[in-house]
């Protein structure tokens, strides 16, 4: 176990070294050096750990342990990657990014190597980020395959995130960018990709010829057929902790932080408002955006801004209304609750459309908002507070409270879904581990110890409830919607 | 409005009072001595095992109570004046009450074995017991348990998991064969060992040695070995925690004695939980069975009975279910150590040792009576109604399917076990 952290440190001390300059051999060969090490470190880690121990829960000890409770391990690695976000995102020239076509220095000259092997193309702070999220989520992948050896669920789910991330987030993208194509991940959407409506993005899509097309129609068909379907079948578990890469960061390298989300009532309630305030935030925003670029005659192009604005208020208000109408008995608090926020999104949409000027969002204008909301929420929040924040506030922080993407699915989930988790008769002891471990920071016992099944919007379907429970209560399930199983 | 006093906040105290405040208004007070709060206790091990945290045992938020209307009072009640309906308390005045449910659980037995009342010599069963071998952790390199049950299985998982040795002391010829019948047992004999634990069956203590500190330092067995140890858990059972009301007109045998309305001897005074003794239980049944499930069962009841729908205690099909280390346990209907007369039992285990599967049916009419699994989860709703239903064996075997409760992707077991049965039957099932 020491060998296996010693290596890991020594994978960072060169990435380190070079942060601040200084090159041992080559860049390929240091890079190399440094990214073995990195995954050897973490593989001989993992080895060493389970090694020796019958297949099972492996939780001893995760509240004594200063790293995973909030001791000053914690709060340093907390500092750590919160530094790192915050010079990734704002700084990238203290990492050596190469202004106007200078050439990079530093820690991302350390990767060009292998940017110019994939890409032909020099590396970017982004390239250097994505090659360390990859490296993160494959190898603590295999640690967490190895913790939950004895669990299929939790072994082929993360083979999938590890799968989508590698291939789909990582190596097709770069791929596309060496031939020229656009860059594009097809295992992400709007609005978690809360870019993909933006003119330049459309243009460059629609200027791609057939490819760039289909890209276009596969990003809308992800946002309203697929995703919807597969939600429908399988629950938001499908996206959430199978395919996306935020949660599949939290479901390997941020796993041994699951039990730190806050699973108080007030927790929920934050949740609950802030998510979906995000939700409503980035619809008026993505909306006003296209708004901006459409024009007002509708003889030069068919989709003129007023019949744009008709339609998204038609579909929201289409939405919001059938749910209400056909959920209403069952449903009501969070049925209103909707409606309030559907409601205020197409307020906005008018007021802005007769108030506002051209291209503006309350007078201000629409790609100066887009900017601020790509900073605040995909920075800040996603990177900064969602993972710089891992060793404190648990692993799911962004998935919870902040993402938009999470808060369609969870509205899909909650009311159109056949999935849920089920209680297996009286047989919970109240003994609280699925609880503590639920990284969603939901009360699985107030549920469990009642015999109700748990229904809940924002249950991402990582089935570690299920897995820690030591009496079989929960199961993950599928069945006709509104029937107990 | 009457006045409701329950003494013990345990699993079956709580569930009464929730129970009553849904159906009256009735002023509700609970009194315990232990803690201030409900918690779990069947999960105290996971607290010293560093999977959870103590303020992770409470079932409600501290909030609940007061939101319920439910009082709670933090005293011991050290008499009972049933003629005046008045309780006597350490801390406090007495209080009267109209309505009186005594659900005081129960304590570890200790059977006079010299030593017994060292220091460093514990049970597990209240939140002292952890809090203590919390503090003697630090100076433990080995343990010895005493007692092959449930409770003794979990404290060596304890001792284990923080880096303790362990050695298992148990009367018997096999871990639990008390309940379990001899392969169950054996596989868990085995498990037990692949953890390092030193099991020593067929051996009962003799005496805990003195430290001359009045610490344990080693015991000797019944087989005349001496084990040095730092700490002796004592867990060969429990008892109804009915002690202080002896001498009492409480009728008491082991457990207070109970009617099917779960009422005592005495007016408007109800026993519930560990501490209560059937007088006439259902057949099959035991007069105690100490568990969460059927106290909280009697909880409900007696809510029910308290607030004027008068309703027989009904336990329904028995179930129970444990984890010993890694390997889980449920149990549906009637599976005794070893089968009756008119009895088949059919097993099942898998070439990992680690699962298995009993079903015992009638020899003639080929009905279930009963389920036992390892390592396999089955579904509660589905089992119950088999056994309720008395469905033939046949039945069982081609609709196993419906009762599988294990994770998606697990491997399934149902070929094969429909194959040994065939095998064991010489029937061509299958
Ligand atoms: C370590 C452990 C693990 C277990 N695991 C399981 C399991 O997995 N499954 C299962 O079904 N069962 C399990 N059990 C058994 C289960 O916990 C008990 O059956 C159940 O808790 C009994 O609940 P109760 O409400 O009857 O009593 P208790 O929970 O014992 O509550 C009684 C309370 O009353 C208090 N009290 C007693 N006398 C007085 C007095 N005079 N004044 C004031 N307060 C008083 C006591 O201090 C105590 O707090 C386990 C037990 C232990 C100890
Ligand atoms: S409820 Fe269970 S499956 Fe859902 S997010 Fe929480 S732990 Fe995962
Ligand atoms: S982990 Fe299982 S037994 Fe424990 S509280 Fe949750 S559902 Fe109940």
């Amino acid at each position: 176990m020491y060998t296996g952290t010693a290596l890991g440190l020594f994978g960072l001390l060169i990435l380190l070294l070079h942060g601040a300059g200084i090159r041992f051999f080559s860049n390929t060969i240091d890079l190399i050096l440094a990214l073995l090490s990195l995954s050897f470190g973490i593989l001989i880690y993992s080895y060493a750990l389970y090694r020796g121990h019958p297949e099972g829960i492996k939780n001893n000890g995760v509240w004594r342990r200063a790293l995973t409770s909030r001791g000053w391990l914690a709060i340093l690695s907390g500092i750590v990657i919160t530094g790192f976000y915050i010079v990734l995102y704002f700084y990238p020239q203290y990492l050596g990014l190469g202004a106007d076509g200078a050439k990079n220095t530093g820690l991302i000259a350390l990767f060009d190597p292998l940017s110019q092997l994939l890409k032909r193309q020099p590396a970017s702070q982004w390239f250097v980020y994505g090659v360390l999220y990859t490296l993160a989520i494959v190898f603590f992948g295999i640690k967490f395959m190895m913790k939950y050896r004895h669990n299929r669920y939790q072994q082929f789910r993360t083979l999938s995130v590890m799968f989508f991330q590698f291939g789909f987030a990582f190596l097709l993208p770069e791929v596309l960018m060496r031939l020229n194509r656009p860059y594009f991940n097809f295992a992400n959407m709007w609005p978690l990709n809360y870019y993909f409506f933006d003119q330049w993005h459309i243009d460059g899509l629609i200027h791609a010829g057939t490819l760039g097309m289909f890209m276009l129609i596969w990003g809308l068909l992800m946002v309203f057929v697929i995703s919807p379907y597969l939600t429908y079948r399988f629950g938001k578990r499908w996206y959430c902790s199978w395919v996306c890469g935020c949660g599949g960061l939290a479901e390997t390298a941020g796993d041994p932080f699951r039990h730190l989300s806050d699973n108080s009532l007030r927790a929920w309630k934050i949740e609950r408002w802030l998510i979906h305030s995000v939700l409503v935030f980035s619809i008026v925003m993505t909306v006003s955006v296209i708004h901006s670029y459409l024009g007002d005659d509708s003889s030069k192009y068919w989709l003129t801004r007023s019949l744009f604005l008709g339609i998204v208020s038609i579909l929201i208000a289409g939405v919001a209304g059938g749910l209400y109408y056909f959920k209403r008995y069952e449903m009501a608090k969070d049925a209103r609750f909707g409606m309030i926020g559907a409601a205020s999104a197409i307020l906005l949409l008018l007021i802005n459309h007769f108030f506002s000027g051209n291209g503006n969002i309350f007078f201000i204008d629409a790609g100066s908002l887009r900017s601020w909301y790509g900073f605040a929420i995909g920075s800040v929040f996603s990177g900064v507070i969602g993972v710089g924040f891992y060793p404190l506030l648990g692993s799911r922080v962004w998935c919870r409270f902040g993402c938009p993407m999470a808060a369609i699915l969870g509205i899909q989930q909650r009311f159109l879904s056949k999935f849920r988790i089920t209680t297996n008769g009286g047989q919970c002891i109240s003994c609280g581990n699925c609880s503590t471990y639920c990284e969603m920071g939901i009360d699985v016992r107030a549920y469990a110890q009642r015999g109700d099944d748990i229904l809940r919007a924002s249950c991402v379907g990582c089935g570690v409830c299920s897995a820690v429970c030591p009496r079989g209560v929960l199961k993950l399930e599928t069945g006709e919607i509104g029937v107990k199983l | 409005m009457r006045n409701i006093i329950i003494i013990g906040n345990g699993i079956s105290g709580v569930t009464a009072a929730r129970e009553i405040r849904k159906r009256s208004d009735d002023h509700i007070t609970i009194i315990s001595d232990e803690h201030p709060y409900f918690f779990s206790r069947t999960a105290l091990m996971y607290v010293f095992m560093g999977h959870m945290k103590k303020e992770h045992l409470k079932p409600y938020a501290d909030a609940f109570w007061e939101k319920n209307r439910i009082a709670l009072l933090s005293d011991r009640v050290n008499g009972i004046d049933f003629e005046n309906k008045m309780l006597r308390l350490d801390k406090n005045n007495p209080v009267s009450y109209d309505v009186l449910i005594l659900a005081t659980g129960s304590l570890p037995n200790k059977f006079g074995w010299p030593g017994q009342d060292l220091k460093s010599v514990s049970g597990l069963y209240h939140m002292g017991d952890l809090d203590r071998l919390e503090k003697w952790s630090g100076s433990i390199r080995h343990g010895v348990i005493v007692g092959g049950g449930l409770i003794g299985i979990e404290l060596a998982e304890m001792l284990l998991s923080r880096g303790k040795t362990v050695t298992f002391l148990v009367r018997e010829s096999g871990f639990w064969n008390i309940v379990l019948p001899p392969e169950e047992s054996s596989m868990i004999n085995r498990h037990i060992r692949e953890h390092g634990i030193d099991l020593r069956l067929n051996t009962e203590l003799k005496e805990i040695i003195d430290n001359g500190r009045g610490e344990a330092s080693a015991v000797t067995t019944s087989k005349n070995e001496t084990i040095d140890c730092q700490f002796v858990g004592l867990t060969a059972g429990v008892h109804p925690n009915v002690g202080w009301l002896k001498n009492t007109s409480l009728d008491i045998a082991r457990g207070i004695l109970v009617d099917q309305y779960l009422k005592t001897n005495q007016d408007q005074v109800y026993a519930i939980g560990d501490c209560a003794q059937l007088r006439t239980p259902r057949p099959g049944r035991r007069p105690i069975e100490a568990v969460w499930y059927t106290g909280k069962m009697m909880g409900r009841t007696a809510a029910q009975n308290i607030c004027g729908t008068p309703i027989e205690y009904d336990p329904g099909i028995w179930f129970n279910s444990a984890k010993f280390l890694d390997i889980e346990y449920q149990t549906y209907g009637f599976i005794p150590p070893s089968p009756d007369d008119s009895t088949h039992t059919f097993y099942w285990e898998h070439p990992d040792g680690k699962k298995s599967l009993r079903i015992n049916f009638d020899k003639e009419t080929g009905e279930v009576r009963g389920f036992n699994l390892m390592g396999i989860r089955f579904r509660h709703k589905v089992c119950e109604r088999w056994l309720k239903e008395q469905k033939p064996i046949d039945y069982v075997m081609h609709h196993l399917e419906e009762a599988n409760f294990d994770p998606e992707f697990y491997a399934r077991q149902e070929k094969d076990i429909r194959q040994a049965y065939a095998q064991q039957f010489h029937t061509t099932f299958a």
